[in-house]
């Protein structure tokens, strides 16, 4: 199976591979999938208190390459986002972005749940309630 | 260099050009059919088809007349297992096999259950070998026989072939092997091993793709197979079907090349893929699955833990060939149940790349594929969580995963 040119590059050049302080109350952190299914997202949102914006994001996947561009497309659409918006994003509009197959489109579902995921546990830390959680895939 | 560099040589061999060349007069001059008597035509083929039975059954040690052809290892399996189970009713209908066969044996063994057959699937060591105390026990007054894979595809693990077929011949059972990836690579030798029937393809040996072999034992005992499709009657009866003449011409060709060559090429190709396991084992947290003594030369399958297979070979796969036990890249969407029956966890099967070296491989492929699949592992462990985590000295094990 070929990749897009989106994944491949996605792939090459990651976009926000890294760690935020997950110690900190103004960053989330959602860690989803699991190791015997061959994916795991760790997706991270730092969050200025004040605006409510997303001011950086950073992913690390295990997984395969539409996993990884999944995850790399997903912070870059969260940076500049407010939380608000953040929750907009569907793991539809990462598939089209991408060109993934429907073979793939766990990835991008994974994503999707990756930043509810991260998003709730902002909420938490800030004493918000959880969102109507993530549905389970 | 040229690139990509082909190390996928357990999936398929690139044919050797002197069997390309052996094969193309028989595509177009001496296109008669085998089965022609009557004329010159037939003749010529019929004699290159006794020529090339000659040249397979000398590299398995075999009678030329034990060789059946037929369309590859694929149907050469469902001929031998789907065969015997119908030859053999009246004496039996218990058949006993393994996990980590090929799938051509599994799902034939799946048919015979259909029919009402019994199939014991004996499960394998950590290390990929059977138990033969197990094998032993297993056998009962039911069966008919034992089908046991000399070498295995994905791990390259070999079993203890000349073991298996005494403890099967002292209960009067028959002893069948796919050989697919031994013969040609190995010495394989059907008196020595004690082998009754035989399946190989053309295509693992640097011959073409759609021809194979069943060897058939035709004394001590005379074996015999009901044929699975009815026809002309040719292959003795048991596989009816024009001849494949510059097919079989090809791979009687790729036989004696391989008698010839292969003492030379294993000894060659395992110190190139000793050479790259090592290296490869250089980086931590990365095994080699399957038994490293009873092995294929030119075959390793490594798991490299906190990648995955599928993502790690995205790296590199522009320049090099490989494959991986990966779901991602089965149309199961499931691991390899070879590496799973071998006691991997799904994510180590997950992590997993099968190496299989070749004819044509070269140091210079081998220095490239080193320095390309650790930058590729270095890098996506650098991307990975799990990394990350097993780092900071989490046990993974002790989170709580969300799967679906
Ligand atoms: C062990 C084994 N058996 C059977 C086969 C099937 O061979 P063929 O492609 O000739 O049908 C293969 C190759 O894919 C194999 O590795």
């Amino acid at each position: 199976m070929a990749y897009s040119e989106k994944v491949i590059d996605h792939y090459n050049n990651p976009k926000n591979v890294g760690t935020l302080d997950k110690s900190q109350t103004n960053v989330g952190t959602g860690l989803v999938g699991a190791p015997e299914c061959g994916d795991v997202m760790r997706l991270q949102i730092q969050v200025d208190e004040i605006t409510g914006t997303i001011t950086d994001a950073k992913f690390k996947t295990f997984g395969c390459g539409s996993a990884i561009a999944s995850s790399s497309l997903a912070t870059e659409w969260l940076k500049g986002k407010t939380v608000d918006q953040a929750l907009t994003i569907d793991n539809m509009d990462i598939v089209e972005e991408l060109n993934l197959p429907p073979v793939k489109i766990h990835c991008s579902v994974l994503a999707e749940d990756a930043i509810k995921a991260a998003i709730n546990d902002y909420r938490v830390k800030n004493g918000l309630p959880q969102l109507e959680t993530v549905a389970v895939h | 260099m040229n690139l990509p560099i082909y190390l996928d040589n357990n999936a398929t061999t690139p044919m050797d050009p002197r069997v390309l060349e052996a094969m193309l007069p028989y595509f177009t001059n001496k296109f008669g059919n085998a089965a022609s008597r009557s004329h010159a035509f037939g003749w010529e083929a019929e004699d290159a088809v006794d020529t090339a039975r000659e040249q397979i059954a000398k590299l398995i040690n075999a009678d030329p007349k034990e060789i059946i052809f037929t369309s590859g290892a694929t149907e050469s399996d469902n001929l031998a297992i789907k065969g015997i189970f119908e030859m053999y009713a009246s004496k039996g209908n218990h058949i006993i096999t393994a996990v980590t066969e090929h799938k051509a044996v599994l799902d034939a063994c799946k048919h015979i259950e259909h029919l009402g057959g019994q199939v014991t699937y004996l499960p394998v060591k950590n290390d990929g070998l059977i138990d033969l105390e197990q094998l032993e026990n297993a056998i009962t007054p039911q069966t008919i026989l034992v089908a046991i894979m000399y070498g295995n595809n994905e791990v390259g693990v070999v079993q203890p072939i000349k073991e298996i077929s005494q403890i099967a011949h002292k209960h009067g059972v028959l002893f069948f092997t796919d050989a697919t990836q031994a013969v040609g690579k190995i010495p394989v030798d059907v008196i020595a091993d004690g082998i009754d029937l035989l399946a190989f393809t053309g295509h693992k040996i640097y011959g073409p793709k759609g021809v194979g072999v069943l060897y058939v034992r035709r004394k001590n005992p005379r074996v015999k197979v009901t044929a699975q499709m009815d026809g002309g009657g040719h292959e003795r009866g048991m596989r009816s079907g024009t001849l494949n003449v510059p097919g079989i011409v090809g791979l009687g060709k790729a036989c004696e090349i391989c008698m010839n060559e292969m003492a030379a090429e294993a000894e060659r190709l395992s110190q190139m893929r000793n050479r790259l396991e090592n290296a490869l084992l250089q980086l931590e947290e990365a095994y080699v699955n399957g038994n490293r003594e009873h092995r294929l030369p030119h075959t390793t399958n490594i798991s490299f833990k906190y990648v995955e297979g599928e993502g790690l070979m995205m790296g590199f796969n522009k320049n090099i060939a490989v494959s991986s036990g990966s779901a991602c890249t089965s149309a199961s969407l499931e691991p390899s149940y070879v590496l799973k029956a071998l006691g991997l966890g799904d994510d180590l099967a997950h992590s997993s790349i099968r190496f299989g070296l070749g004819r044509f491989t070269t140091d210079d492929q081998i220095d490239f594929a080193i320095e390309a699949v650790t930058q590729s592992v270095n890098k996506l462990r650098e991307m990975s969580p799990l990394w990350e985590m097993y780092k900071d000295g989490i046990d993974l094990d002790s989170i709580e995963w969300a799967h679906h």
